[in-house]
């Protein structure tokens, strides 16, 4: 019974195109989705390996550009003489190139940055974000700056005269359900095998690790590229919705979104990501409805953050577990009591 | 050569305000090995609390500079009191959280009491600036290099010189002999984060006047306050102090020569060219504060 | 004299320096194929550091490793597991947060087969893997004795349990050698003799192995030989008996100037 209700969940989920017509829901269903599967993908790093890594949304950013330019084609100058372009290519492709991106780029990252750990990781991760998106900011010819790449395609798929776009909400929610099952699945198996105990070994105590046989670097770079190109997956997504992107998109504060989603679910838990996105994919559609400043708004996100990490240090998830397996104990004691007094058992 | 002299000068200027907002991070970093996203804030604070005290209240100006800085101590007491007290022990990671989730309510506070114009300071120095040859610089400027330099030297006083600074260096070395010593481990974490605070409150008092205050100025504040930290290494203040002139003077020159729009991705270069290249920082030989 | 056996683990006039510090100044021994080997020493005089620098996490300034014929100098501590040679820690020697079981599992990683391929989509290779080394780990769990604990954090066991687990842990990288750090040390008289009939009952399966210890009647009962270490260099091998009267010995661990009984 346990087994199957996240599938029931997952049905009730790719039946809401069906009933659901206020389009405006569907678009917060949309955003959520994209965040949640941007958030899968932090915990990762942060919540499985236990990599203080603040720059996430360069991943994310990089993939959403990256699908954009590809998808839009681009002419650059690299010296006077020497132009790089790219024709406009098929959508499908743009988003392949952008996890491909995203993941090498993870993979540089990885293994330049974990030559320094603790604090100073923490710093180079927030930094390198920082240096991408000024370059996004100020590498005009590319990125066209602040002016942002509009006018981005959305996705069609199809062979031999049939095609499907996903230009409007109800099919692009489905692709993003799917996508976003696929990502859970991906890290479901990723964390119960091998290579997840190798990365979770590294978060609990290195030096044990080491000695039984993991290699560090190794499986951090590969956390990070994974991580990295589920960000980047994320960011397709959402260049090929909103179909609008700038250098916005690698403002930190999207970071801390991811974090805070991450964190107040539970990090290193499956769950966690999915109910921390949509707690806060929520949380400010329910305070637009008190016409509540935007200031106000993080302000509340801030206090939540920090009254998360003082009383529910593990996040939400670990301690509903917490909870339950209190009460199982309960039970069970309360079954062994009886059972021992002799009384006729309920 | 005349515009490169002007750059140098524009960069000694600026390097006593980075120099500033370095050593109260690096002091924050190495003592309480807490990952201070609000140091931004805090100088925000300290440009916020000059332009209330001078524009709104009309208080003389040196005296605002004084209540700015004071006003930056007891905000820094007050959150690591509040906040921080509760997490001594905690891991990295929390206490980091702790922390982003501070920023923003500070942050989000100073936008939502002063929206996000952009404000200015007026300040008592003469308009015209002070030229002798081919350079010049505004008397303002100078002002704010002179102050910051007293600042430093204060600073280096404490640190060096008092008691309490002897206990904080102590607690930076060896903090489980420092507490077997009698030092009071929590009262030192409350003063280490409270002047840190005021002097990153001070160098936004200082160059509130200067440029504009807006809510988002303690960000890049913030960012350039870690590439100090970073460069200098954790907790030593000469290398702060040092890496404060070096990366105005890389700022300044990177801007002149190479390109503006990039200025600010100057520090984070730095950051990561040096964590890449010798993790513990330019100068840090052993880590000792003073 | 009876066929000695090959050298299994050869240490070179190995020095390591921290700065002025000499921790060690010249270390040189070698170890044979299915000894126990007790390294002992008064405190400080260098041992852990030793095992640091054997199994990788520290590098000397000078001298070299051999593991067999392989030399270990500038190898990760991972490479150094990857050829056998595999270590417990004196403190944090689990993974307090996971049970037992995840503790044993996490420890086969040498053992595992499968790609990241093969995880994500989950192939038989995958499968038969992962079942491999549970039964893998259940096999270890009842050498050492630890199986009735397998669902336990393993940071509520008790704290001769736990050394145990330190040594599942070991034992599941299939060591041909296995280096002890301090095992006993905080256990009790009845725990150290269950632990000795574990390090017998694996020097049996062929193992070889080199124990860091200060429980002196633990080291002369189950050890074949001694190597005394004192300030950074040897002073004495020998069997049990010979290095209980061994002279130098007795002063180093007295000190100078006592006057011998």
């Amino acid at each position: 019974m346990k087994r199957y209700w996240p599938w029931a969940l997952v049905v009730l989920l790719a039946s809401v195109p069906l009933w659901l017509t206020d389009f405006y829901l569907l678009h917060i269903l949309i955003t959520t989705g994209i965040f949640m599967i941007a958030a899968m993908s932090l915990n990762l790093l942060l919540g499985y390996t236990g990599q203080l890594s603040l720059g996430h949304v360069a991943f994310f950013g990089i993939g959403a550009y990256t699908s954009a330019l590809v998808a839009l084609g681009f002419e650059v100058h690299i010296l006077p003489e020497y132009t790089i372009s790219l024709a406009p290519k098929p959508v499908w492709f743009a988003m392949l190139m952008g996890v491909v991106v995203a993941g090498l780029t993870g993979y540089a990252i990885g293994k330049l940055s974990f030559r320094v750990r603790g604090a100073y990781f923490v710093i180079v991760s927030i930094s390198f974000a920082e240096v991408v998106r000024l370059v996004a900011v100020n590498w005009v010819e590319l990125t066209q700056g602040p002016m942002a790449l509009n006018n981005i395609p959305a996705l069609t798929l199809g062979a031999a005269g049939w095609e499907v776009s996903f230009l409007r909400k109800p099919a692009f929610y489905s692709l993003v359900l799917v996508v976003g099952v696929i990502c859970y699945i991906v890290i479901a198996r990723l964390v119960d095998s091998r290579a997840g105990r190798a990365m979770i070994a590294l978060r609990e105590n290195e030096s044990l690790a080491m000695s039984v046989g993991i290699d560090v670097t190794r499986y951090l770079v590969l956390a990070t590229v994974v991580s990295a190109a589920m960000a980047g997956m994320a960011g397709s997504l959402y260049t090929h919705y909103i179909r609008i992107v700038d250098p916005d998109i690698f403002l930190f504060v999207y970071t801390v979104t991811m974090v805070i989603m991450v964190v107040t679910g539970g990090k290193g838990t499956l769950a966690g990501p999915v109910v921390g996105g949509a707690l806060f994919g929520a949380i400010p559609e329910v305070l637009r409805a008190f016409a509540i400043a935007p200031e106000v708004q993080w302000m509340i996100y801030g206090i939540l953050m920090i009254l998360v990490v003082y009383f529910l240090p593990r996040g939400i998830i670990p301690a509903v577990e917490d909870y339950l397996a209190g009460r199982k104990k309960r039970t069970q004691a309360t079954k062994n009591a009886l059972a021992d007094s002799g009384a006729p058992r309920p | 050569m005349g515009e490169l002299v002007q750059h140098l000068l524009n960069a000694t200027v600026l390097g006593g305000t980075y120099a500033l907002l370095g050593i109260g991070l690096t002091l924050i970093f190495g003592i309480m090995r807490v990952v201070n996203f609000t140091h931004g804030e805090l100088y925000a604070f300290g440009a916020y609390c000059m332009y209330a005290l001078v524009m709104m209240m009309g208080v003389n100006f040196y005296v605002a500079l004084v209540l700015a800085t004071l006003m930056g101590v007891a905000l820094g007491a007050a959150v690591e009191v509040l906040l921080l007290s509760r997490l001594r022990g905690a891991d990295i990671d929390t206490t980091m959280l702790v922390m982003i989730g501070a920023w923003i309510v500070l942050q989000n506070t100073e936008q939502l009491v002063w929206s996000g114009v952009a404000l200015s300071i007026h300040n008592p120095f003469p308009a015209e600036p002070f030229v002798f040859g081919p350079l010049s610089v505004s008397w303002n400027r100078v002002f704010v290099f002179l102050a910051a330099i007293a600042l430093i030297a204060s600073t280096y006083y404490i640190i060096n010189k008092t008691k309490l600074g002897k206990a904080m260096r102590a607690t930076f070395q060896d903090r489980n002999t420092a507490a077997l010593m009698g030092v009071r481990i929590g009262r030192i974490h409350t003063a280490t984060f409270a002047l840190g605070s005021g002097l990153a409150a001070s160098a936004g008092a200082l160059l509130g006047p200067v440029f504009v205050v807006a809510p988002t100025m303690g960000d890049m504040a913030a960012a350039k306050a870690f590439a100090i930290v970073i460069l200098g290494g954790l907790g030593n203040i000469t290398g702060a102090t040092l890496g404060g002139f070096i990366l105005a003077f890389v700022e300044e020159l990177g801007a002149g020569y190479i390109s503006s729009g990039y200025r600010d991705a100057m520090g984070f270069l730095l950051i990561i060219i040096i964590l890449l290249v010798k993790p513990t920082g330019l100068f840090a030989q052993k880590e000792r504060i003073g | 004299m009876s066929q000695q056996s090959e050298v299994v683990l050869s240490i070179d006039r190995v020095a390591v320096h921290f700065g002025g510090l000499i921790a060690i100044s010249d270390m040189t021994f070698s170890v044979r194929k299915g000894e126990i080997v007790g390294l002992i020493g008064p405190n400080g005089a260098g041992k852990t550091t030793a095992f640091n620098v054997v199994t990788g996490f520290l590098k000397p300034t000078s001298g070299e490793v051999r593991y067999r014929t392989t030399s270990l100098n500038g190898l990760k501590p991972h490479e150094i597991a990857n050829l056998g040679l595999l270590r417990t820690f004196q403190r944090t020697s689990v993974f307090t947060e996971r049970d037992v079981f995840q503790n044993v599992l996490t420890a086969l990683h040498l053992q595992g087969r499968a790609k990241l391929w093969d995880t994500l989509l989950r192939t038989p290779r995958e499968v038969s893997s992962e079942s491999e080394m549970a039964d893998q780990a259940r096999e270890i769990l009842r050498f050492v004795g630890l199986e009735t604990r397998a669902d336990e954090r393993a940071g509520t066991l008790p704290y001769g349990e736990q050394r145990l687990l330190g040594v599942a842990l070991a034992l599941a990288g299939k060591p041909t050698m296995l280096l002890l750090d301090e095992p006993v040390s905080g256990m009790n008289p009845s725990e150290t003799a269950r632990f000795v009939q574990l390090v017998k009952k694996i020097r049996d399966t062929g193992v070889t192995i080199l124990l860091v210890e200060h429980d002196m009647p633990m080291v002369m009962g189950v050890c074949d030989r001694i190597v005394v270490l004192n300030y950074g260099k040897i002073i004495a091998e020998g069997t049990p008996a010979e290095i209980q009267n061994n002279r130098e010995v007795i002063s180093a661990y007295l000190g100078e100037g006592k006057k011998r009984a």
